[in-house]
């Protein structure tokens, strides 16, 4: 039997977040299975039923930095200060 | 309760009792169905049977003055009206089981569709919302019947459904017998009628009773 991975939808636009997993021979047994733990009681818009095998899992998922390349990222930069410069400058007062 | 109710309440009796009995028959798997998920739907959809049975039962407590639990609980074996299918013990046999609900669902589609256009405004309003749900007894009853007839099991599960299918004809009468058979692709065969009751049937009434007898009108 294989396992199916449940995502939820609660209300139009929002994100479709992980409900549950659940055990399922097939599409069709996923499907009422799904509809019965995450659909009956009108709690869900709509969902995804997904394979387990079709969910491709990374454990790793960052790029490990081997040089110091700090200058790539941003949160070096404190924003803050120069906005109230330019602000000064400017003569728009600060919020 | 007078054996002589009127025609439309003894139709609304029929349908309430079948659910019900029903019901109760399939909640008798909880704990040990097949698989966990398993367990869960079919839990669930015998709970729904049993909740349209209160509709049923509160319709018809309307018209007979009385009440949906006395109606329910409070009769005489002999008085129920429910088709000898649902009173059919199938625990521990799950191809049966299932091929119970397939052929239940068959026929009730064609029951409740029928009640729609009921000029009774109360009755076909209710036969629509119970149609809502009954869709995912049909979705459920499908999914397994088509598993079953593609499995290992289906010699099995072919001789299950050989041998409730007279059974299945009582629970619809007259024009409907014959769009059952269409619907279910079997032969028209001698139905096991209402009014006779299965020896389970007696334990069943002992068991769901069994409160309501030690405690009259006690509510809690």
């Amino acid at each position: 039997m294989a396992v199916w991975e449940v995502f939820r939808q609660e209300r139009e636009g929002a994100p479709f977040q992980h409900g549950g997993s659940l055990e399922a021979p097939d599409l069709a047994f996923a499907e009422a299975y799904a509809k019965e733990f995450y659909g009956r009681r009108a709690e869900s818009l709509a969902l995804w039923v997904v394979p387990r095998d079709s969910v491709l899992e990374i454990d790793e998922p960052y790029v490990a930095p081997v040089f110091d390349r700090d200058y790539r990222r941003v949160d070096g930069y404190s924003i803050k200060v120069k906005l109230k410069e330019a602000r000064e400058r400017a003569g728009t007062p600060a919020h | 309760m007078s054996a002589q109710a009127p025609p439309r309440t003894e139709l609304l009796l029929q349908l309430a009792d079948d659910e019900l009995v029903l019901g109760w028959r399939d909640s008798e798997w909880t704990g040990i169905a097949p698989f966990l998920e398993e367990d869960v739907a079919f839990s669930s959809i015998a709970q729904t049977e049993i909740g349209h049975a209160r509709a049923f039962y509160e319709l018809a407590a309307a018209e007979l003055d009385t009440t949906a639990d006395e109606l329910a609980f409070d009769r005489r074996p002999e008085e129920y009206r429910c088709a000898p299918l649902v009173e059919l013990n199938l625990v521990h046999d799950w191809a049966k089981s299932v091929a119970r609900r397939w052929l239940y669902e068959t026929a009730d589609a064609i029951r409740v569709d029928s009640l729609k256009a009921s000029d009774w405004p109360e009755l076909a309003g209710l036969a629509a919302k119970i149609e809502r749900e009954e869709a995912y007894h049909a979705l459920h009853a499908g999914m397994w019947h088509d598993r079953l007839t593609r499995s290992t099991a289906r010699e099995r599960f072919a001789t299950a459904v050989d041998e409730l299918w007279p059974y299945a004809l009582g629970l619809v009468e007259g024009d409907q017998r014959r769009i059952l058979c269409e619907a279910a692709g079997r032969e028209d065969v001698p139905a096991v009628e209402r009014g006779a009751h299965v020896e389970d049937w007696p334990a069943l009434w002992e068991e769901m009773t069994m409160v309501r007898r030690t405690v009259p009108g006690g509510s809690w």
